[in-house]
């Protein structure tokens, strides 16, 4: 992706500007604390983070309204803030302790908030695309203007299923967002040694899709995309693509050593494309913000992600009960042979 | 304060590891994100970074040592402000945080710390044996109509819609074609495109979207136009829409019914003759149906549409045309869960389900003239498994045999018998015997195929074995 000099937007207020500022920073402290965790064996498993790709979702969900979902893959702690779940929330799910999300029972990749309309956290790679078409299919059913903002990478973009839906969604003008967050790397294997041909963007116009490629490192650009993505959906158009073009810093998970690229890439794109310090630099510019408001800020964010972790390591396992609890719903006998 | 720099754990599985190398040394300033040590795994060489910000007070273990232990401190990082005496005040064993997860949580006398496990088999409750009963599940008297599976389950579906208008049917064929074995006829005109969706040829797809629309409050009935297909789909099933109640402890659950013929038709060979009992039966989160007559088929597909569960519903395309006395009752449905007596008898007992009680009839037909007295358990749920059922009969028979057109290994037969082993030991007077379908994949040849499949011969032979009388 080619640097390029980025000024700071007229049309955007010094609220708007602060508020994206503070949602991606605690995407970025949270996940630097995830990682912390996970190095201390408070975390088990498999711990996708989301640094770098801050100003794709925080971007997106300036453009949501009340009532539209989200759906994403693993790769999903940044959704999570973003869409307003609770910090505490969620670091307990990761810790798998009774105070997350899923009482501990479903981890990193498989976290839930029917309230926020958070549909998950989908641990196969592809299998939440289909499954975000159905939450539009039934939004349009219902009969309502709400929309479903589905997330997937580069990785997932090349799985039949996302291809079957495109079909089914253009078929059927559901009212849903593709959004490919193209991070360039699908665990340990590049675009283009994965991906022939045309571009993902592309891919969605074979099937009558209109889309848009973004630049995922500035969240103005994916706010504008993203608005008319939804306009094109709450007007009954059907699906809308957008191609995200983001970065991740991290590895694919915390046990990857990253030897697919050179660290001299990464430590480019964190000097001159981080999506963070773009918006930092606006508010100093645009004098919208002190160095000293800014401080406040880190310091806020950092509490509320501190807070978080304390929150994870004290909040206790789960009941040994639980391990018989929520496999069926309603009166079933919960636990005995069935 | 001075803060201790832990030895991280970098893998699911890593315990120690070995410090390669140090790029940085002391005195240097770190920002979050900046890499601070090589480190070598079990798995491979990683980069690890720094979460805070701050300088390097102390270096603590150097560079080439090998085992260094997760979480042991390896070097000490100042705040802004604080001078290299303050690394010498960091604590210097492993602070709280660096405890293992289970210590890490309150102490254990809230009883609510104990490592999690698994209740163990013998632990659940042991079934109440109840009395076996043939008699019919409605009133006596009851008007009867003699009607086809396929009617049945045609007005099971159209009943459901109309009571519920969030109940859909989508899937291939269904609509205008009216069903690819006429399920579905004739719904399309009564309640719309909206309703009937016919799908593109695209399994894995559009059972994806049907669990997306029960998560998003549908009620979808998901048709596959054979189970064999749905293996496209199983994915979606199994990951999609049983586990999810579960991995979101409880706040979403999937309300579907993945309906079509599973098993052996006629001469359509290997691809297109599964039996996928067992395979869905052994999934937590799944309720599997199989019904064999006209009413279980239309009772158990209303309750299947009515419950908040991921149910699979597993018909047959034999049955489909045979025809069946049905209660004329208003919404008549039957509970998931429970088995059927579909004859009372003294000296064996066979389980069987589905078309399985096809050949069961008819072994018992021909028993019945030899004078064997047998007791038939039709089991139409698969899961939940009506155990009370099987174990009443066989603690009143002494001898089981099952009747399954599946393949034999790791069959519901399997299962059943190592249950009632386990159970009734003391109660069989004979080894169960399982009658399946052969290990083999289905030929096309007639004589082959006739084969392959259970025959009611084959359940004679069993029960003649069980009771000693060959």
């Amino acid at each position: 992706m080619a640097t390029r000099k980025r000024a700071a937007k007229p049309n955007v207020s010094a609220e708007e500007l602060m508020h994206y500022y503070k949602e991606m920073l605690l995407i970025r402290r949270f996940e630097e604390k995830a990682g912390q965790l996970y190095g201390m064996g408070l975390i088990g498993g498999f711990c996708h983070l989301y640094i770098g790709q801050e100003a794709v979702v925080v971007g997106l969900e300036a453009v949501a309204e009340e009532g539209d979902n989200r759906i994403t893959t693993y790769r999903d702690h940044g959704h999570m803030l973003a869409c307003g779940m609770d910090p505490k929330g969620v670091m307990a799910e990761l810790t798998g302790r009774e105070g997350g999300y899923s009482k501990g029972k479903g981890g990193s990749m498989h976290m839930f908030s029917k309230e926020k309309r958070f549909y998950g956290g989908h641990g196969i790679v592809g299998a939440n695309v289909p499954i975000g078409a159905g939450l539009a299919l039934a939004d349009q059913y219902l009969g309502n203007d709400r929309v479903t903002f589905t997330y997937f990478g580069d990785g997932a973009a090349n799985q039949g299923q996302v291809y079957e839906t495109y079909n089914m969604a253009e078929l059927w003008d559901l009212p849903i967002i593709f959004v490919i967050e193209n991070n360039q790397y699908a665990m340990g294997t590049s675009v283009k040694r994965a991906t022939k041909g045309m571009t993902l963007r592309q891919r969605g116009e074979a099937f009558g899709i209109p889309g848009e490629e973004v630049d995922g490192m500035d969240v103005l650009a994916v706010k504008e995309a993203g608005q008319r993505a939804v306009e094109n959906c709450r007007a009954g158009k059907g699906p809308y693509l957008l191609e995200v073009m983001t970065y991740r810093y991290r590895g694919h998970s915390m046990s990857d050593p990253a030897k697919y690229r050179t660290r001299e890439e990464v430590q480019k794109m964190r000097d001159e494309r981080d999506p963070i310090e773009h918006v930092r630099t606006m508010l100093l510019e645009g004098k919208h913000a002190s160095e000293e408001d800014l401080k406040a800020i880190d310091k806020e964010v950092k509490d509320r992600v501190n807070d978080s972790a304390e929150f994870a390591k004290e909040s206790p396992e789960p009941a040994v009960e639980e391990l018989w609890t929520d496999i069926y719903a309603a009166e079933l006998p919960q636990g005995e042979a069935i | 304060m001075a803060t201790e720099i832990l030895m991280p754990a970098l893998s699911p599985t890593m315990e120690e590891g070995t410090l390669a190398k140090w790029l940085v040394k002391e005195g240097d300033t770190v920002s979050s994100g900046d890499i601070l040590a090589e480190i070598e795994t079990d798995k491979a060489t990683m980069e690890f970074e720094a979460v805070d910000e701050g300088t390097i007070g102390k270096i603590l273990v150097a560079e080439g040592t090998e085992g260094v232990k997760v979480n042991q401190p390896i070097a000490v990082l100042l705040e802004e402000g604080e001078d290299a005496s303050a690394a010498d005040a960091a604590p210097s064993a492993a602070p709280a945080e660096a405890e293992k997860p289970a210590d890490g949580a309150p102490k254990p006398d809230t009883g609510a710390t104990a490592p999690a496990q698994a209740k163990k088999a013998d632990e659940r409750p042991a079934p109440e044996p109840r009395a076996a009963s043939a008699a019919p599940e409605w009133p006596e008297g009851t008007e009867m109509k003699s009607m086809t599976v396929r009617e049945a389950l045609n007005s099971a579906i159209a009943e459901e819609m109309e009571r519920d208008e969030n109940v859909f049917i989508m899937g291939e064929e269904v609509a205008e074609y009216q069903g690819a074995y006429k399920i579905t006829q004739g719904l399309l005109d009564k309640f719309g495109a909206k309703r009937v969706i016919d799908t593109p040829i695209t399994e894995h797809g559009f059972a994806g979207i049907g669990v997306g629309a029960a998560f998003g409050g549908l009620k979808p009935i998901v048709e596959f136009m054979t189970w064999n297909f749905a293996m496209q789909a199983i994915d979606q099933i199994i990951n999609s829409a049983a586990k999810t109640l579960y991995m979101s402890g409880g706040q979403m659950g999937c309300p579907i019914v993945f309906r079509g013929p599973n098993g052996a038709a006629a001469r359509v060979a290997a691809q297109h003759s599964q039996d996928y009992a067992a395979w869905y039966a052994s999934v937590p989160g799944l309720k599997v149906v199989q019904p064999y007559h006209a009413a279980d088929a239309k009772g158990l597909l209303k309750s299947a549409i009515r419950d908040p569960n991921p149910v699979v519903f597993l018909e047959n395309e034999i049955l489909y045309g045979r025809s069946f006395e049905v209660p004329v009752i208003e919404d008549f449905t039957v509970p998931l869960g429970k088995a059927r007596v579909a004859r009372e008898g003294s000296e064996v007992t066979i389980v069987s389900w589905g078309i399985g009680m096809s050949h069961t009839m008819e072994a018992v037909a021909e028993l019945e003239k030899q004078g064997v007295d047998v007791e038939v358990i039709d089991l139409r749920s698969l899961r939940p498994l009506d155990y009370d059922a099987i174990l009443a009969s066989v603690k009143k028979t002494n001898r089981l045999v099952t009747v399954e057109e599946g393949w034999p290994r790791a069959s519901m037969s399997n299962h059943i018998s190592a249950y009632v082993m386990e159970n009734a030991f003391d109660w069989l007077d004979a080894p169960v015997i399982n009658v399946t379908g052969k290990d083999v994949p289905m030929p096309y040849a007639a004589n082959l195929e006739r084969l392959a499949l259970v025959t009611p011969e084959e359940v004679i032979d069993a029960v003649n074995k069980v009771t000693y009388r060959s």
